[in-house]
């Protein structure tokens, strides 16, 4: 049998005393009323403080119960916050593998669209933001429905926009239970003909996906004639998507 | 390893030195804060001597990350904060004094001297600038005033005078070992002892300040080989040197006469091409030069600066407490379809461009019970858009100058809703560029085309990609409305501080 993780249980304990006490403590007498050793109960609280599950105020580094818990059904990043540290990660992307980048945030109804990098060849193209892509057409759609919490699976009629377009819903599920295992999503011309994608995951605080970042172009300038991507544009998305993750940090 | 052009952007809070290649693409980043110090209120200086030290470590830095040698560097250019003001001494090679930066206001006993004396219309007529603690030479003449003695040694040629470039410039090309003292005119051309119409010291302006000839450095093109580095980067030309808000006017490539660039930082800084001839607006946007490669004729460019752009926004973070990030205003602003009929002048400390009025103090207006935080933050958002517009505006009626785009750069290009209403109001498309770094850009540049590491203008203009646009699309009904709202809401912020005027700073 697995045994209980010991810092888990302290960190419930030191939630329940917060919500229970009569107003803001400090780290002694949380660390006094557990019968924790300070450094102990410091590390605990600074993690769960990082979490949003703790609010430290900052004039006295008093501690109480932080918003992240009446919020905990409310999972995921500010996409103004995700744009404003993802903007020059995803400019470096565009700069390197020369397509389209996209960074998505998860809805109800699929992927919407945060922030957009024109790809830099100088073609007439108009600003995506706050388009919503479709779940299951799309590479962003795909990342953010397998690794984000809380979405509901796409209706059971998976619309038809191209000839590529996986409408049959087992064909869907064994494309996502792929994307999961390996970690990253394609699109092949399933939305939009003659379109190609690659995504990657977002991952914000405990490695929970809050979106997803993808780059995207015309088919041949992604993918080989075989059909797997060109060199390097895995590996390109994937690196830019954890430096942005690490960046989120505290955020998320 | 083919060779690259290193840029170093001197800045009020970092230094930082860039790597390009030759398709102007970033290969690495070196950077390092210095101290900033307070020690009276308006007072803001930095430590000319802790600078240099950063910057001679700073380019070696860039070029291990590289893993380029010094042998690759095929030139260096320099941008720098403008108006900062050194002084050091040519014998031992310290600064004398602190470097007096652009924002700091102890010279204003000096100004208001200028104007009481009745100086102000000839001020404007040699150079351009109309008198303000803003500009270097009243800082030269405070610090010869300040240490007795000074301006003597000054006049016999021992002590020098510079802003940062000037500074960087005699250091790495030897400094006390044949360091070359020279200033570049973008430079020069924000000291208020320049004739912008000859582009050489004005023997007036140096007679007005008490300023010794004997201090000054010898204004040089922005583009020019003005010596060559010793020790850590010995061999490598120094091509190029040009203050920060041109620079990024040059990193963005605006080559033509209607060209124009806004930088949203904290401020906003908006600098329009104005072609070879001197521009004579009226008091509302600056005349100031834009660059000079080699022998060619100087380009002017006119300015417009607004105080108060993200400043506005972090007070919203930190003074109200309505965000909790920058970013999120973004999103308390999406909260609602429309101001409500708010409006914020954020005259927090006056107005500058166009208006410039001291005593304008900040106001929110148009307040109803309906109003909410929402509101707030998307009024604080139209409020840069609109101040925009006013420079934007001035410009058309004082030079005749119609922006056809505007290219943006600095943080506040992040938030989309902003960019969007910054489209909308000015109705002319707005482009964010994909090399953001547009200020160590455009020193690269600058440097590059001066050794001939590129052939010319329309070379750099190719490596130009646009990573976004927003197109106007307000009904046009709708803006001639809310800028009809803005110029009212802006009356009732004008002149409002009721001390006995000063005497009028510009």
């Amino acid at each position: 049998m697995t045994r209980s993780i010991q810092s888990v249980e302290r960190a419930t304990a030191i939630l329940r005393l917060l919500a229970g006490a009569a107003g803001p403590l400090r780290l002694s007498e949380v660390a006094g009323t557990l019968g924790l050793a300070k450094p102990t109960a410091f590390g605990i609280i600074r993690t769960l403080r990082d979490a949003g599950f703790v609010h430290q105020d900052q004039l006295t580094s008093d501690y109480s119960l932080g918003d992240g818990v009446r919020h905990l059904h409310r999972s995921g990043i500010d996409p103004h916050d995700l744009r404003s540290l993802a903007t020059n990660w995803a400019d470096a992307l565009a700069s390197r593998t020369r397509l389209e980048v996209l960074i998505a945030v998860p809805e109800r109804d699929g992927a919407r669209i945060v922030h957009h990098v024109f790809r830099p060849d100088d073609s007439e193209q108009e600003l995506r933001i706050d388009e919503v892509l479709p779940f299951h057409a799309t590479a962003l759609g795909k990342v953010v429905l397998a690794f984000s919490a809380g979405i509901a699976s796409p209706s059971p009629d998976l619309e038809r926009y191209t000839r590529r377009t996986l409408t049959q819903r087992a064909a869907f599920d064994v494309e996502m239970s792929r994307v999961r295992e390996r970690g990253w999503a394609d699109e092949h011309g399933e939305l939009t003909p003659g379109v190609g994608a690659v995504s990657v995951p977002l991952r914000g605080f405990g490695g929970l996906g809050v979106g997803a970042v993808a780059v995207s172009g015309p088919l041949e300038r992604v993918f080989h004639t075989v059909g797997a991507p060109r060199d390097g544009i895995v590996a390109a998305t994937a690196s830019t998507a954890a430096a942005i993750s690490r960046s989120l940090g505290v955020h998320a | 390893m083919s060779t690259v052009i290193a840029a170093i952007d001197q800045g009020t809070t970092s230094s930082r030195c860039m790597l390009f290649d030759r398709q102007g693409r970033t290969l690495s980043l070196a950077q390092r804060e210095h101290q900033q110090t307070f020690p009276r209120p308006g007072w803001v200086q930095h430590d000319a001597d802790e600078i240099w030290r950063h910057v001679r470590r700073l380019v070696p830095e860039a070029l291990d990350q590289a893993g380029v040698g010094v042998r690759d560097v095929a030139a260096l250019g320099i941008a720098n904060q403008r108006e900062t003001t050194v002084v050091w001494d040519r014998t031992s090679g310290r600064s004398l004094g602190p470097a007096i930066t652009w924002q700091d206001t102890r010279t204003a006993d000096i100004v208001a001297e200028l104007v009481a004396r009745g100086e102000d219309e000839r001020i404007v007529e040699i150079t351009g600038l109309p008198p303000h603690t803003y500009f270097a030479g009243p800082r030269l003449r405070w610090l010869l005033d300040r240490r007795p003695g000074l301006r003597e040694r000054a006049a016999d040629g021992e002590v020098l005078f510079g802003t940062m470039e000037s500074w960087l410039i005699w250091n790495l090309t030897g400094g006390v070992d044949g360091g070359v003292h020279v200033t570049d005119v973008t430079n020069a051309s924000r000291t208020m002892l320049m004739d912008l119409t000859t582009c050489t010291w004005s023997e007036t302006m140096l007679d007005l300040l008490d300023v010794p000839r004997a201090v000054l450095p010898t204004i040089r093109p922005s583009g020019e080989v003005y010596g060559t580095c010793v020790g850590d980067l010995a061999g490598v030309p120094i091509a190029g040197a040009i203050g920060d808000q041109q620079a990024a006017l040059f990193g963005q490539t605006c080559f033509t006469p209607g060209d124009a660039k806004c930088t949203y930082g904290t401020g906003a800084f908006l600098l329009v091409n104005a072609g070879t001839e001197r521009p004579r607006p009226e008091r509302t946007v600056l005349p100031t030069v834009a660059f000079a490669l080699g022998d060619d004729a100087p380009v002017y460019a006119v300015e417009g600066s607004i105080a108060m752009t993200g400043s506005l926004v972090q007070w919203l973070r930190d003074s109200l407490e309505i965000i909790e990030t920058a970013p999120q205003v973004e999103t308390l602003a999406r909260s609602v379809d429309d101001n409500g009929g708010c409006y914020i002048v954020p005259a927090f400390s006056g107005l500058f461009a166009p208006r410039w009025d001291p005593d304008a103090r900040g106001t929110i207006v148009g307040l109803t019970s309906y109003i909410r935080k929402g509101h707030i933050a998307r009024a604080a958002l139209e409020a840069t858009a609109w101040q925009t517009w006013e420079v934007v505006e001035a410009i058309r009626h004082d030079v005749g100058l119609d922006l056809q785009s505007l290219r943006v750069d600095g943080g506040m290009t992040s938030n989309h809703l902003l960019m969007q209403h910054v489209a909308d109001v000015l109705d002319v498309p707005v482009e964010r560029p994909l090399v953001s770094e547009t200020v160590c850009l455009g020193a690269a540049y600058v440097a590059g085309l001066t050794v001939g590491y590129w052939a010319d203008l329309s070379t750099l203009a190719h490596h130009r990609h646009r990573a976004a646009v927003w197109r106007p699309r307000m009904d046009p009904a709708v803006r001639a409305h809310e800028s009809s709202q803005w110029n009212r809401a802006v009356e009732h912020a004008l002149g409002w501080v009721s001390h006995p005027a000063q005497p009028a700073v510009p």
